[in-house]
């Protein structure tokens, strides 16, 4: 039963194989090769779960892998409801994202190339997902890396993706520094980099981290705030949108980002109480910013992209409150709804021949209304409206910071209304009203291909909060089973559990939706630049922080190349190439006033010779 | 005052001081030959002196083979000045600087 778990993470990399190297000319074959790769991880996965069960025991497979001295890692799987619940997701959403590329991406000339790269993305993510050891981990976090470089360069021959892909994988590398710091930091201080292993040896001495407790937790943090985009490393996000729409939806809303928050989850233990305070606050200030910056964004693509990096934050904030229960939760279904939203921008922009902005969009309702009913579920999802998942996850979090941290409590409401706020301007403009241009006039539904996975992610963002997945996730980190719930039950949980959070968030969402209804219900043009003035210029250059980093990167490297460049000028191609030149020259020009040619100089040259030879053999 | 070695031996180093000055000083070919030749019998001198003043046969038997030597270097060097002579027209030794660089 447990082998199926190196079936379904080794399927999508055959298939990336098989594509690259046999079937780039087959469109079809690659096509169908990597759909079926991840379709059957997930009917896999399912058996899986089915046969393994949600125990909070868990099972590993292990092969030794590498051996240095007293360094011992292996290629492990480890299943435990959070790597099962995990699989699902991304093996689940990834199908419904194959599927609808198949759709997107049929007039592309690099079809083959794409369903490889998604492949390799896929194998890397369930790599990240079922390793159980911190070396495993960071090399399929790498790979996971390269898989985002290669879709988010798709398009390469545009200057702007292939910019945007740089900036990313560079970020991210930024971060993993700082994580492979804290891998090593915990290796030498507790032994080992399994993580079941570093579990006991903390449960068995919690002190055993010592003085460098906290700076391991933030340095393991680092790749959390590269992989998930939190800030400061949170630019390059929003450049990722210069992928195809399904690429954002797959790697950039529902699953690599997430990989951060999954980290996070899974090596908890390690976060002593200050590095979770420090986790708390950049969450909360990443959702804070993002939020605010979605205000004012006009392309549909990046204010779902501001809109995922602020969830992310979220999710953050929920582990740095002490609960990866809850981030785990929203993760979930994040997943689901802005996967399903993310889909949804696709399914307009391919209809719309490529226009992304909302303010030339409008009236879609009435021609796309199958994407815009699942639009609109993924929304309200989103914002957290009961009974849409999001409320329930949302919920969670608020209840957490309502017990923890008040100010959290407040940013989390706060943010609760920016996003309702944004959500609802994105869909007033974009879907209500009336056409704003020619494109959007001629609009019409997209092929099937692409509406049956938006209907499939419509289901689980709708129905996810009340299946009982939190409970699924604290037996994660608690030993007592679940008790089940009765439907009506969980269906009022949060009102019966922590009623002041949950009314809190309802007034949030409703004061952001009413204030979304007065400005942009009609509206022609945005009325908030007239308003807001400066603010709402430094909201929509996303406050000037890319600027920002490239003056400081301008200084400090371009300092740093002109003193490599001085150095090899001078010193190594002057005073050493240039240098060793001269001076062979200079000895030979001396050497040759040797050679004069004349006899009566070599006579006395070669006496000169013999008196000094006798002189020295008649002194020694 | 009875001559002795030193007073030899001073002779001939003396002798063989004038034929190298005169190899690096003076300019016609011929010339710088016969003070070669002075140095060979600069040497022949000294080593008669010492067979003389120890009562040894060898050094006259050596300056026998100096001047076989010397009368052998003499043909064969006359026979390449006037070669030279031919060649160059001059027994200058200041106009032979083909080797120079």
């Amino acid at each position: 039963m447990i082998i199926l778990a190196p079936i379904i993470l080794f399927l999508p990399l055959f298939a990336a194989l098989a594509i690259t190297i046999f079937t780039r000319q087959n469109r079809a074959l690659s096509a169908k090769l990597s759909i079926s790769a991840v379709v059957v991880g997930f009917v896999l996965s399912a058996a899986l779960v089915l046969g393994v069960g949600w125990h909070p025991v868990r099972r590993e497979l292990i092969l030794n892998w590498l051996e240095v001295g007293p360094l011992q890692v292996d290629f492990g799987f480890r299943l435990d409801p959070l790597s099962l619940m995990m699989l699902l997701i991304v093996t689940g959403v990834g199908s419904a994202i194959h599927i609808f590329s198949h759709g997107y991406m049929r007039e592309d000339r690099g079809f083959s190339r794409y369903f490889a790269c998604l492949s390799l993305f896929t194998f890397s993510m369930l790599g990240i997902v079922l390793s159980n050891n911190f070396l495993q981990l960071f090399v399929f976090w790498e790979l996971v890396g390269v898989s985002s470089y290669l879709l988010i360069g798709f398009w390469f021959e545009r200057p702007a993706a292939a910019d945007a892909c740089k900036k990313a994988f560079l970020t991210n590398r930024l971060g993993d520094f700082g994580f492979l710091t804290g891998i090593i930091l915990a290796w030498t201080t507790l032994g080992s980099l399994n993580f079941s292993a570093l579990e006991d040896a903390l449960k068995n001495n919690p002190a055993a981290l010592g003085g460098v407790a906290t700076a391991a937790g933030l340095l393991i943090f680092c790749g959390a705030v590269g992989k998930s985009a939190q800030f400061p490393l949170h630019v390059w996000l929003p450049d990722a949108m210069e992928g195809p729409t399904p690429v954002s939806a797959l790697i950039h809303a529902a699953t690599m980002v997430a990989a951060g928050v999954y980290m996070l989850s899974r090596v908890f233990f390690l976060l002593d109480s200050v590095s979770l305070e420090v986790i708390g606050w950049i969450g909360g200030f990443t959702s804070l910013l993002a939020a605010t910056i979605a205000i004012q964004q006009n392309d549909i693509k990046r204010i779902l992209a501001y809109s995922t990096l602020s969830q992310l934050g979220y999710m953050v904030m929920a582990v740095g409150l002490g609960g990866p229960g809850p981030a785990m939760f929203h993760l979930t279904t994040h997943a689901f709804f802005k996967a399903l939203l993310f889909l949804g921008a696709g399914s307009v922009i391919h209809s719309l021949h490529h226009e992304q902005n909302i303010w030339n969009m409008g009236g879609l309702k009435s021609k796309m209304p199958v994407t815009f009913g699942t639009f609109l579920i993924g929304t309200l999802a989103l914002c957290g409206v009961p009974p849409f998942s999001g409320f329930y996850s949302k919920d969670s979090i608020l209840a957490q910071a309502y017990d923890q941290n008040a100010w959290l409590f407040v940013v989390g409401l706060v943010v609760a209304a920016m996003t309702t706020f944004y959500m609802f301007r994105l869909l007033f403009v974009a879907f209500l009203g009336s056409a704003r241009s020619e494109s959007s006039a001629h609009a019409h539904e997209s092929p099937k291909v692409m509406t049956w996975p938006l209907v499939a992610l419509a289901i689980p963002s709708l129905f996810a909060g009340i299946w009982g997945i939190q409970q699924i996730y604290a037996m994660q980190w608690i030993q007592t089973g679940a008790h089940p719930r009765a439907f009506g039950d969980a269906l009022f949980e949060p009102f019966s559990e922590k009623p002041l959070a949950a009314f809190f968030g309802l007034l949030a969402v409703m004061i952001g939706f009413c204030l979304a209804a007065v400005l942009y219900r009609r509206a022609a043009a945005d009325p908030l630049p007239l308003k807001l003035g400066a603010l709402s210029r430094a909201m929509h250059g996303r406050f000037y922080l890319d600027e920002i980093y490239e003056g400081f990167i301008r200084v400090t490297q371009d300092l740093l190349a002109q003193i490599a460049d001085g150095f090899d000028r001078w010193i190594i191609a002057g005073l050493l190439v240039k240098g060793s030149h001269g001076g062979t020259e200079l000895f030979g020009r001396a050497l040759r006033l040797l050679q004069t040619g004349n006899l009566q100089t070599y006579a006395f040259l070669f006496a000169a010779g013999a008196a000094l030879l006798l002189y020295l053999a008649l002194r020694f | 005052m009875q001559p002795g070695l030193e007073h030899y031996l001073t002779v001939s180093a003396l002798l063989f001081s004038l034929g190298l000055l005169g190899v690096i000083v003076r300019r016609n070919l011929l010339v710088i030959y016969m003070s070669i030749e002075l140095m060979l019998n600069a040497a022949n001198l000294a080593f008669v002196a010492f067979s003389r003043f120890q009562n040894n046969a060898d050094g006259q038997v050596t300056v026998f083979f100096i001047i076989t030597v010397a009368a052998a270097e003499v043909s064969v060097g006359l026979a390449l000045i006037v070669a030279l002579y031919r060649r160059k027209q001059t027994a200058h030794v200041e106009d032979l600087t083909s080797l120079r660089l």
